[in-house]
């Protein structure tokens, strides 16, 4: 297995000038000449979309790149496609390289479907007898044989970026390079195209992923890595970079029966006091791992306070995935009077003796507030809560609810009754 | 970045794209249009039949001793050419400025394949030529063969220039506005209208700056077996041809590495 990538020291600087983006001849005889009387300061300002990128990938694996809006992954696979050259930093590549950056390169909207085939796969560097060779096979992919002689300006969406990935799909360069292509379409779609970056992933050859979709990053890609801010953040497995990214900038979720090391999540709050763990427990304090419709809940708040708290307010709220507010726990509704809280650690149960949510996902909100009841300055709140999932049961013999049916969002204890109810003959009771 | 055989390697690589740009720029132009391939014909005849009614009957420019439509159309034909080329070739890379930001491929093949695609209508419009010889009962010498060769140092300064221009579009947006102008102003300067004997001998120095003249009164002589050759003018000519191509292809490959994050 021999290294096919390899990234060292890999800059790119970007000066943005103050006032505009480019020059007219007036301009910059203007500039020139005030400069040279020094009578007015160039203002320009860097940008380093990349500091120091270096890692190096070997012949067949899937990587996959991950980071927020603007850390400098585009900029990445833009280097690593020629198509914009760094600032300092060696690269080497061996092997063919295939870029798709886009769907639809080169598409020109009066040319007919076949004719786009062949301008778009020789512009991403088929020769003319390999398309003609893989024609028929792409306008299956791309299930659009009706309308292939038409020009693709009477193309719905849908059509143009199917025939768009169909060329791409039939693309079999060494290296392949792919930037959130995935990111359109409706799910059948999407999940084509999930099937043949397997089947790509599989054969062999080289890949590089940059995608939002970390579901998608985990189940294909062999390494991650984590871009931030232009700079390698992480490197390495998939499940754990991608854990590392979410506790950051994702949805949290349960794991067993606790949410751990809460500090690394984003919360607000002005800090006296927050929550460090979460954890569920059966009324006779066992973890607590599933969650049915009906069960009774023992919620645990770990706590640590770094400065005396005054009567603090726990607060826990159960909402829906769309934030609708089902029910609302807090120490001061119930009365509870919290005293003054010592410096350190502790905690705090909420029991719940019934929780009768139909089977969904849902998010426990869960916040500190001071309790002058000053709304504005939250002690601490985990931003966006965290999500946990309450599961079918046949408990109250009313048969299996289907999770996640949208009908409604409680459920009571009940049980129907048919002696009022006059029977056909021949039926039995 | 260099011009080494590497480069050049690469560039008969990506041979068929040149084909592909040149294929998509002719299906393009004529999908949709009722006269289709006419065209080609239309520009150099038209302008010829309003030059002859102005500038050959009106204010009756001397014309060697030919017909003034011959005269005007044997220069229009090549003058057609290269300003299309040049107009394309150097708008080009802002024309397909969305493809510099996302695919990798060696980017002389978009002005390369601009001036290329001229090449169809010089051709066709040289076929109406000797049409418009045999209506005036003009010999057609073997000196005609010498035609379709004239058009490679045609091409050359079409291209030189044109890559000259286009790697200045990137960053300057106003060269969009200064070429049009500019072939405005190159058509007085060429022999198109007049005749070169035209000019006094003390002005021809200047004249002879123009590398265009040297070529098109070659191409007009090439028509009429009666004209010498004008071989000084055009060994001129070729080698300022020469030496702007050096100049635009260095230029322009040095600048390459930029275009995409200018444009």
């Amino acid at each position: 297995m021999g290294q096919v990538i390899a990234l060292e020291n890999i800059s790119k600087k970007y000066t943005i000038q103050v006032g505009g983006g480019y020059d007219r001849f007036g301009e910059v005889v203007l500039n020139a000449v005030w400069n040279t009387l020094a009578l007015r300061h160039k203002k320009e300002e860097i940008i380093w979309a990349l500091k120091d990128v270096s890692f190096t990938v070997d012949q067949g694996e899937v990587l996959g790149i991950i980071g927020r809006n603007g850390s400098g992954k585009s900029t990445l696979l833009k280097i690593l496609s020629r198509i914009t050259y760094p600032t300092y930093g060696t690269m080497s590549l061996e092997g063919r390289i295939g870029s798709l950056l886009e769907v639809g390169t080169g598409f020109h909207e009066d040319l007919s479907g076949r004719e786009n085939i062949f301008l778009s796969g020789s512009i991403l560097g088929m020769k003319k007898k390999q398309i003609m060779a893989k024609m028929d096979a792409i306008i299956d992919y791309a299930e659009i044989e009706r309308f292939i002689d038409t020009p693709i300006k009477r193309y719905s969406t849908g059509m143009k970026l199917r025939l768009g990935f169909a060329v791409a799909a039939h693309l079999d360069t060494d290296i392949l390079l792919m930037d959130e292509v995935l990111a359109v379409g409706d799910a059948g779609f999407q999940r084509k195209c999930l099937d043949s970056m397997g089947d790509a992933g599989k054969s062999g050859r080289t890949i590089m992923f940059v995608s939002h979709n970390l579901a998608a990053v985990e189940t294909l890609c062999s390494r991650v890595i984590w871009i931030d801010s232009g700079e390698v953040k992480e490197d390495g497995p998939p499940a754990e970079v991608i854990r590392s990214y979410i506790g950051i900038y994702g949805r949290r979720q349960v794991v067993g029966n606790c949410l751990d090391d809460m500090d690394r999540f984003k919360s607000v709050g002005t800090g006296e006091i927050r929550y460090t763990k979460i954890e569920f427990f059966e009324t006779d304090g066992s973890p607590k791992h599933i969650i049915y419709t009906g069960d009774t809940l023992l919620v645990r708040l770990h706590f640590k306070a770094i400065a005396p708290v005054l009567r603090p307010n726990f607060q826990v709220k159960i909402c829906t995935e769309m934030l609708t507010c089902i029910a609302i726990f807090s120490t001061k509704k119930a009365g509870i009077d919290t005293s003054m809280v010592a410096i350190g650690e502790g905690y705090v149960d909420l029991e719940i003796g019934s929780l009768t949510l139909v089977p969904g996902n849902y998010i426990l909100d869960v916040t500190i507030v001071p309790h002058v009841g000053d709304h504005f300055e939250l002690l601490y709140a985990l931003d966006g809560g965290f999500e946990f999932s309450v599961e079918t049961t046949a408990r109250f013999f009313t048969g299996i609810e289907e999770k996640n049916t949208p009908s409604s969002l409680v459920f009571f204890p009940s049980r129907w009754k048919l002696e009022g109810m006059n029977l056909a003959p021949g039926q039995s009771a | 970045m260099k011009i080494n055989r590497e480069y050049f390697r690469e560039i008969w690589q990506y041979r068929e794209l040149f084909y592909f740009f040149v294929w998509r720029d002719v299906k393009v132009r004529y999908k949709q249009t009722v006269l289709g391939a006419l065209w080609a014909v239309v520009q150099p005849f038209f302008t010829m039949i309003v030059f002859t009614l102005f500038f050959g009957k009106i204010v009756n420019i001397p014309s060697d001793g030919i017909p003034y439509p011959v005269f005007s159309y044997a220069a229009l034909v090549p003058w057609t050419y290269f300003s299309v080329s040049l107009s394309s070739s150097g708008n080009s890379l802002l024309g397909n400025s969305h493809l510099l930001n996302k695919v990798y491929f060696p980017r002389v093949v978009i002005p390369a394949s601009s001036a290329i695609v001229g090449l169809i209508d010089f051709a066709i419009a040289s076929v109406i030529l000797i049409g418009l010889l045999l209506y005036y009962d003009m010999p057609l010498s073997w000196g005609l063969l010498a035609w379709p060769l004239l058009a490679v140092p045609l091409l050359t300064l079409a291209l030189g220039i044109g890559l000259i221009l286009a790697s200045l579009s990137v960053k300057y947006r106003d060269i969009k506005y200064v070429i049009p102008f500019g072939i405005q102003l190159l058509l007085f300067a060429t022999p198109v209208i007049y005749p070169s004997s035209l000019i006094p001998e003390r002005y021809r120095i200047i004249f002879l700056l123009n590398p265009l003249s040297g070529i098109i009164d070659a191409f007009r002589s090439v028509v009429l077996p009666s004209r010498n050759f004008p071989l000084e003018s055009f060994l001129t000519s070729l080698g300022a041809t020469i030496v702007i191509f050096a100049v635009g292809f260095v230029y322009f490959r040095k600048t390459e590495r930029f275009f995409a994050d200018i444009i």
